[in-house]
């Protein structure tokens, strides 16, 4: 079946399967290939996409579910060229290792900070604890959270 | 933040360098195995055993061949002759009987071993196609605990009478005399659990088989891509040449992924038994029931000392879970928990016998610090208690027993049998350094004041520990030097990334060494095309021995280099200097580099050495622990280690983090549970409980380089696995401590809340 969504601020329309999950739709049938999948079972985390503001587990969200919907992938938060301020604090913190989970962090630490750009170290950590990275023990990745804040707080000062 | 700018020579090494990888990482950019497909390619699913032991009678698949889209399955009966078997990388001599079929034929061993593959033109196909094929086994009573597997009542392989392939046996002086002279011994059990590595991107596989050329290409190489295309052309009965190995992105390793499994075999096969690319990509399910599994192992051993608290002996007797199959570096773990379990420690004599026992469980292999893990729990364990025997202080003990410079090179138990690495020796180190310096920052002086105290409802205890972390696995690594078109030199490398850093690392050393920015290094590596001959990335050798490759390269570029623009020139070689990318003389004239592009540069360098590296340091730990509930918490833990010489302190600094709190799961949570029929009880990650971001906040590392390594002209040491090693004996010790009024004895592992709970509770009705 045929469905029509947007996806990092383009309209696109796929045709998917009814088990396709939107994790599978992105990757497979439009070629989106920085959503990860980790463990399709909704705990890992790495399929993590924002559709409709909201960080959703791509995993455990089938395409159909999408119909209509604003879906923003990893590759929608990135620039033309260069880095985000949050891409930078990732680098900066050695937020990184095997590259595999990063994905998903980046997309779950965006719709948080949108949110919430005052967020607490505290609930940084509560929220984060739903992506696993076995590379970088998380600490680096809460300190790059930290240090991204910043630039939330100013683009929704701009508003 | 700046990008890398333009450096002077020996600028770059040593310096806290942001990675040249994150860029493709950090905006979805970063190419995996699943993220690559051909057109044509089919998709496989493997058929597992469901049970633990048995003989199979019968697999009819004709309702799956029957379903749209599915093209064949694959099972013992399609290979010709006998099925092969996966190569060892350490043989022995008594292991060849136990080495792992590329699918089961008769007999199922373990739950999860491959029976059939399916092709389909999808992955949910194939998957489909798996729920319809009708298998039916006979099964046999499963071999799951130690005792039954040693009493070999029931033999996993017929042909051979036992279940244990082989017995190393560490030794060192007269362990026999050291006891008898003993004032004081020590003597306990201890056993840690079975987990696994569990990289976050699970297995897969693309084969590719070109008939007109008769070559076969398998891109997913992670780790050990020369030793797998060995492996691969052998049992294809192919030339080497005609294996390509291809690296792309790999999402995580730690001794796991890259192994050569049944699965890259049979994948491979079907690729070229049917002309079309085949791709497979594991499942989570898949995952924990098929990839190595690792740490099973119990103890049984001693320690003596003089009454001043001078370790005089060890002996005693481990015996390891090696699953179903010896993989091909099944044993590493077994042979190395008897090596290095006298870790820092001075130990005069040593006798120890390793078991290795196969078992109905998934086949073994290695997980970051294999038997160094095991080894440290043990000794650290036998270490507070004695400490507590003897009435001396735990600090004073190990400061009584931790080697000095003034003793290296220090060797090790001897092992035997042989896999290649009997005999070795700590390089260089002070093992008071980092453990005074862990003593410091910890604050232990005030510490110690809360030493089994209750406080808030919960039990306060601290512990220190020390380890040792073997690396720069040898023989050799291979690079290659090229000048490229645009002035860029390109780097090719025989080691591989595994997530560590490696294209940051090598550029950083190949920019030094040729005096010229960072940028200008392309590093191409992982990879069989790009050299006749590479090791990969194992055993925390990819720094050591390939950096020191890049180092002999280098020699060779700038010779070359010398030699093209002596000819530009018209002087001779010795008349030329060449420093930061350009060739002068004396009397002004020069010649950049770009310049001699037409004249080609291409060089090789390598690096030969079999003697490992040995980092050290200590770790230090403050818990709380609720007898209420068992949890407990990790309130500080600190971990300070010497790696010779510091390549990058940003990528160090998360590889000793990474390590510790991968050892925090390894303590608390992750467990690869079985029945007594042999079902693996662990099927997702709901299940197995890896460390998660809110639960170990405070983790603190240190790493010094005060003794360079002798073995390498970096001086540069194996750092990827020191972080893991000492964190059960020392968390452990921590919960003894705070348990401390309990008298419990925190000697098995994992320390789950319901564990901790139960100890605390069986010493309650006991008093």
């Amino acid at each position: 079946m045929k469905i029509e969504l947007e996806v990092n601020g383009a309209a696109v329309s796929a045709e998917v399967t009814p088990r396709m999950t939107l994790a599978d739709c992105l990757r497979h049938e439009l070629h989106l290939t920085g959503t990860h999948v980790g463990c399709e079972h909704g705990v890992c985390g790495a399929c993590t996409v924002i559709v409709n503001g909201d960080a959703v587990r791509g995993c455990l969200m089938l395409a159909v579910q999408a119909q209509g919907a604003k879906v923003t992938t990893v590759e929608g938060l990135s620039l033309e060229e260069g880095l985000t301020p949050l891409q930078q604090a990732f680098k900066h913190h050695h937020a990184l290792q095997c590259g595999f989970c990063t994905p998903g962090m980046l997309t779950t630490l965006h719709a948080l900070l949108t949110d919430e750009p005052e967020a607490s170290e505290e609930r940084i950590r509560d929220v984060i604890s739903g992506n696993i990275c076995r590379c970088t023990g998380y600490v680096p990745i809460i300190e790059a959270a930290m240090d991204a804040r910043a630039s939330y707080q100013q683009s929704r000062g701009d508003k | 933040m700046k990008p890398a700018s333009h450096h002077t020579q020996n600028s770059y090494v040593g310096g806290h360098i942001e990675r040249v990888e994150d860029y493709r990482f950090l905006r979805g950019e970063g190419q995996y195995l699943d993220d690559v497909s051909r057109p044509g390619q089919w998709q496989a699913a493997f058929l597992r055993s469901p049970v633990a032991h048995g003989r199979i009678v019968k697999i009819d698949a004709s309702a799956a061949l029957a379903l749209p889209g599915v093209h064949a399955v694959v099972t013992a009966n399609d290979i010709e002759g006998e099925i092969p078997t996966i190569p060892f990388r350490r043989p022995n001599p008594t292991i060849g009987p136990y080495a792992q079929p590329i699918i089961a034929r008769d007999k199922v061993r373990y739950y999860g071993e491959p029976v059939a593959m399916v092709l389909a033109d999808s992955a949910e196909l194939a998957e489909d196609a798996l729920g319809v094929i009708v298998l039916d086994i006979d099964t046999l009573p499963p071999v799951i605990a130690r005792e039954a597997a040693m009493s070999d009542k029931v033999l996993l392989f017929d042909e051979v009478k036992t279940n244990v392939p082989t017995v190393f046996n560490a030794d060192k002086g007269d362990a026999e005399a050291a006891f008898a002279a003993a004032d004081y011994t020590i003597r306990d059990q201890f056993y840690t659990q079975r987990q696994t590595a569990l990289p976050m991107e699970t297995r897969g596989l693309l084969a590719e088989w070109d008939a007109k050329l008769g070559k076969l290409s398998v891109s997913g190489a992670a780790k050990l891509p020369f030793f797998n295309r060995k492996a691969m052309a052998k049992m294809m009965k192919l030339p080497e040449e005609a294996v390509d190995y291809i690296e792309l992105d790999v999402g995580g390793g730690f001794g796991a992924r890259g192994e050569f499994y049944p699965e890259d075999y049979l994948v491979a096969f079907g690729a070229r038994k049917f002309g079309r690319p085949v791709k497979w990509i594991e499942d989570r399910r898949e995952h924990l029931m098929a990839i190595g599994h690792s740490r099973e192992c119990s103890s049984d051993v001693e320690l003596a000392f003089s009454k001043d608290g001078v370790i005089l002996g060890m002996r005693g007797s481990l015996y390891v879970n090696v699953g179903a199959y010896v993989r091909p570096n099944g044993m590493t773990p077994v042979r190395n928990a008897a090596q290095f379990m006298s870790g820092p420690y001075r130990v005069p004599a040593i006798h120890l016998d390793a078991y290795a026992f196969v078992s109905n469980k998934t086949p073994a292999g290695t997980y970051r610090g294999p038997g160094r893990y095991e080894g440290c729990f043990f000794i650290e364990r036998l270490m507070d208690q004695a400490a507590a025997g003897l009435g001396i202080d735990r600090l004073e003990i190990r400061r009584r027993n931790l080697i000095t410079h003034a003793e290296m090179p220090y060797p090790l138990a001897t092992v035997l049998p042989s896999d290649g690495r009997a005999e070795t020796q700590c390089d260089s180190g002070h093992h008071l350094e980092p453990f005074e310096l862990v003593v410091k920052d910890s604050n232990w002086a005030e510490k110690a004041a809360l030493q089994g105290k209750l406080i808030d409802g919960r039990y306060h205890g601290i512990a220190i520990g020390s380890f040792i972390e073997g690396g720069a696995s040898g023989p050799q690594e291979n690079v290659r030097m090229e000048l490229h078109a645009d002035g860029k030199v390109g780097l090719y490398a025989g080691s591989s990334a595994i997530g560590q850093g490696l294209e940051t690392i090598l550029s950083q050393i190949a920019a030094d060494a040729l005096e010229l920015p960072m940028e200008r290094i392309e590093v191409f590596h992982g990879s069989t095309t790009y050299l006749k001959e590479g090791w990969g990335s194992f055993g925390s050798r990819a720094t050591v021995m390939g950096g020191s490759a890049v180092l002999d390269a280098a020699k060779k570029f700038l010779a070359a280099f010398k030699i093209h623009a002596a000819a530009r020139l018209g002087v001779t070689i010795e008349e030329v200097t060449v420093s930061e990318g350009v060739a002068r003389t004396a009397d002004g004239r020069s010649v950049p580099l770009a310049e001699v592009v037409k004249d080609g540069i291409n060089v090789d360098g390598s690096f030969k050495n079999q003697t490992p590296t040995y980092t050290y340091g200590t770790s230090f730990a403050h818990v709380a622990v609720d007898a209420g509930t068992g949890h407990v918490e990790v309130i500080d833990y600190v971990v300070a280690d010497d790696v010779g010489r510091i390549i990058n302190s940003m990528t160090l600094h998360g590889q000793v983090m990474g390590a510790a709190v991968q050892g925090f799961g390894s303590v608390f949570s992750e467990e690869l549970v079985y029945s007594d029929e042999g079902q693996l009880m662990v099927g997702s990650l709901a299940d197995y409980l890896v460390p998660l971001a809110s639960d170990y906040p405070v983790v603190r590392c240190h790493s010094l380089e005060s003794y360079p390594s002798p073995t390498n002209p970096l001086g540069a040491k194996g750092a990827g696995e020191g972080g893991i090693i000492p964190v059960g004996g020392v968390v452990a010790n921590a919960v003894a401590n705070a348990l401390s009024s309990f008298g419990v004895k925190p000697n098995v592992l994992p320390l789950s809340p319901s564990r901790v709970w139960e100890m605390i509770e069986d010493a309650r009705a006991k008093a």
